[in-house]
C-alpha cells in the first residue's frame, strides 16, 4: 500500500459528512413536518381530555368520522378487485395500445385533486350526458374516491406479477386444476400481502381526501360530510379545537395505516426467504 | 380465452368509465364554445395570476425536496442512527396524511394565533395567507416522493464503488458528485416529476393557508373551484384543461424515464 497523504482522516471526514445530512434531514423533518404536527396535537388538547372528546364526540363529527372510514371501506374493497384485475390484464394480457393504458393509470395521480372531482361531475353530475346523476349523494363519494386511489393496488400487484414464476400455475394445471382454482391457490396467496398494501395505501388516501370530493359530495353534514370536509368547515368557523382534535383522529389512523403496512411488508419478506 | 376477453374488457370499460370518458368530456366542454372563449379563460389576469403563482411556487418546492430528498435518502441507506426507523415513517407520513390537516398544523405554528406567528407578523414577515405558507403546505404534501425514489436506488447500486473512489482518495464530495449521483441520476429525475405533478396540482393544504385571495394567493387549482363557485364553468373547465395538459405531459415523462431506466 503506498502512503497517500490525507489532509484528515478519513472516518472523521465520515462522521462530519453523516452529521450534515442527518443535521439537515432531520432539520427540515422537524420545520416542515413535526413541529406542525405537534403543535396540531397540542392545540387538540389545549382544553384538556374532556375537551378535546367533547370535540370529537360533536354529532356532526361523529358522523363524518363515521361515513369518512365506512366509505373508504367500501371503496377500499372495490379497488382490491378491480386493482388485481387491471394488475392481470397489464401483465399477461397483451392487446394493442396497452402501454397508453398502462401510463394512463398513473392519471389519477398527475391529475389535480380538483379537477378529477370537476371531470366527474361533468360525467355523472346535474348536467349528465348519459343521463346519470349520482351527485351530492354518497355513491359521488364513492366515485370521488375511487378515481384518487385507482393506482394503489395496481402499482403494487403489477411488479409482483411481473416477478410471479408460471411454472408453478402450469405445473397447477397440468396436475387438473381449473383456472379458478389456479388463480386462488396459487396465483392469490402470492399477490395477497401486495394487494393488501396497495389496499392500505388506498384506505389512508381515502380518509383524508379533500379536493376530488369538495364539489361533487355537497357536503351535507351527516349524509355527504367526510372529515376532511368537516374540518375544513370548522377552521372556516373559527372553532380551531374542533378542528384540531377531529384532525388528531385521521392523523392517528394515518399513523395506524402506515405502521400496518410495514407490518405487511416485513411478514411478505419473511415468507419470501 | 373468453375469460381474458371478459377481464379485459371489464379492465378496460372500468377505466373508461372513471378515467378517459370524464377527462374527455371537460377537454370537449371546455372548447364547446369555441377556441376563443377558452382562451378568453385562461388569459383573464386572475388566470395569469394564478398559472405564475403555481409554477412560482413549484420553482421552490421541487428543489428544496430534491435536495432533502437526496440527503435523506443518503441518511436513510448508508448511515446507521438512532430513530432511523422513526425517520423512515415520519417520510412516508404525507402520503397518509389528509392536506386539510396539513394546512391546519401549519397554521397552527406561523398563523397569527399561531407558535410563532404572531412574532413573525410583528416583524413584517406573513407566512399564512402569503406565499411562504403556501411554499411550507407544498413542500409538506410533496415531501417523500425523492426520497422514494432514491432509497431503493441507492440500497441496489450498494455502496462498494463509493468505498472504491473514498480509498483512491476522492473527497465526499468528490464521490458524491463523480459516483453516486450519476448512479442515482433516473431514481432522482423520477422523483423530480412526481413532485413537480404534486406541486402544481396540490389543492386542500393551500387552500386553507392562503386565504385564497383571487388575484393575490389564488394558485391554479385554487382558481379552478373559485371559477366553479361563481358558476363560470368555462372558465373552471378551461384551467382544468391546463392542469390536465400538466398531467399528460408527467406521464409521459414517467413513461419515458421508466423506458430510459430500463424497469
Amino acid at each position: 500500500m503506498s502512503s497517500v497523504a490525507q489532509p484528515v482522516p478519513r472516518p472523521l471526514r465520515r462522521r462530519r459528512d453523516a452529521t450534515l445530512s442527518l443535521g439537515v434531514t432531520t432539520g427540515y423533518l422537524s420545520l416542515i413536518v413535526l413541529i406542525p404536527l405537534a403543535a396540531l396535537v397540542l392545540r387538540s388538547t389545549e382544553g384538556g381530555a374532556q375537551a378535546f372528546w367533547d370535540a370529537v364526540t360533536e354529532p356532526q363529527a361523529v358522523a363524518a368520522l363515521k361515513i369518512t372510514f365506512l366509505i373508504s371501506l367500501i371503496v377500499v374493497l372495490i379497488n382490491a378487485v378491480a386493482g388485481t384485475v387491471i394488475a392481470w390484464v397489464l401483465v399477461r394480457d397483451s392487446f394493442r395500445g396497452k402501454s397508453i393504458v398502462n401510463a394512463l393509470i398513473d392519471l389519477p395521480f398527475a391529475l389535480p385533486t380538483i379537477v378529477a372531482g370537476l371531470t366527474l361531475l361533468a360525467l355523472y353530475g346535474p348536467k349528465s350526458p348519459v343521463g346519470v346523476n349520482v351527485a351530492y349523494t354518497t355513491s359521488a363519494l364513492v366515485l370521488a374516491l375511487l378515481f384518487v386511489t385507482l393506482p394503489f393496488v395496481v402499482r403494487t400487484v403489477q411488479p409482483v406479477l411481473l416477478e410471479l414464476d408460471r411454472d408453478m400455475e402450469e405445473a397447477a394445471q397440468s396436475l387438473g386444476a381449473t383456472p379458478l382454482q389456479t388463480f386462488r391457490r396459487v396465483v392469490f396467496p402470492n399477490l395477497f400481502p401486495a394487494i393488501l398494501s396497495g389496499t392500505a395505501l388506498g384506505f389512508a388516501r381515502s380518509l383524508g381526501e379533500f379536493g376530488s370530493v369538495v364539489l361533487i359530495s355537497g357536503n351535507q353534514p351527516f349524509k355527504t360530510e367526510v372529515a376532511s370536509v368537516y374540518i375544513f368547515g370548522q377552521i372556516e368557523s373559527d372553532n380551531v379545537t374542533g378542528a384540531a382534535a377531529v384532525s388528531v383522529v385521521l392523523l392517528v389512523a394515518s399513523l395506524a395505516v402506515l405502521l400496518a403496512i410495514g407490518g405487511v411488508r416485513r411478514w411478505a419478506t419473511r415468507h419470501d426467504s | 380465452m373468453t375469460a381474458r376477453y371478459l377481464l379485459r374488457f371489464t379492465a378496460l370499460g372500468y377505466l373508461a368509465a372513471l378515467l378517459v370518458v370524464p377527462v374527455g368530456l371537460v377537454v370537449q366542454r371546455a372548447f364547446a364554445d369555441g377556441p376563443g372563449d377558452f382562451f378568453k379563460a385562461i388569459t383573464t389576469p386572475e388566470a395569469m395570476h394564478a398559472l405564475w403563482l403555481t409554477i412560482l411556487i413549484a420553482l421552490i418546492a421541487v428543489p428544496a425536496n430534491t435536495v432533502f430528498g437526496v440527503l435523506c435518502a443518503l441518511a436513510i441507506v448508508r448511515r446507521r442512527f438512532r430513530g432511523h426507523g422513526l425517520v423512515n415513517s415520519i417520510v412516508d407520513l404525507p402520503l397518509a396524511l389528509s392536506p386539510i390537516v396539513v394546512g391546519l398544523a401549519l397554521v397552527l405554528v406561523y398563523g397569527r394565533n399561531g407558535w410563532w406567528g404572531s412574532w413573525l407578523i410583528d416583524n413584517g414577515f406573513q407566512v399564512i395567507f402569503a406565499l411562504p405558507g403556501m411554499v411550507l403546505a407544498t413542500i409538506f404534501v410533496s415531501l417523500p416522493f425523492v426520497v422514494r425514489e432514491v432509497v431503493p436506488v441507492l440500497r441496489e447500486i450498494g455502496d462498494e464503488q463509493e468505498e472504491a473512489s473514498a480509498t483512491l482518495g476522492a473527497s465526499s464530495w468528490q464521490t458524491f458528485w463523480r459516483v453516486t449521483l450519476p448512479a442515482i441520476r433516473w431514481g432522482v429525475a423520477y422523483g423530480v416529476v412526481l413532485t413537480t405533478a404534486r406541486a402544481l396540482g396540490e389543492f386542500g393544504a393551500v387552500s386553507v393557508v392562503s386565504g385564497r385571495i383571487a388575484g393575490r394567493t389564488e394558485t391554479m387549482t385554487l382558481h379552478v373551484e373559485e371559477r366553479f363557485q361563481s358558476f363560470d364553468l368555462t372558465g373552471a373547465y378551461a384551467s382544468s384543461v391546463l392542469l390536465a395538459l400538466l398531467a399528460v405531459a408527467t406521464l409521459l415523462a414517467m413513461t419515458l424515464l421508466r423506458r430510459e431506466d430500463g424497469t
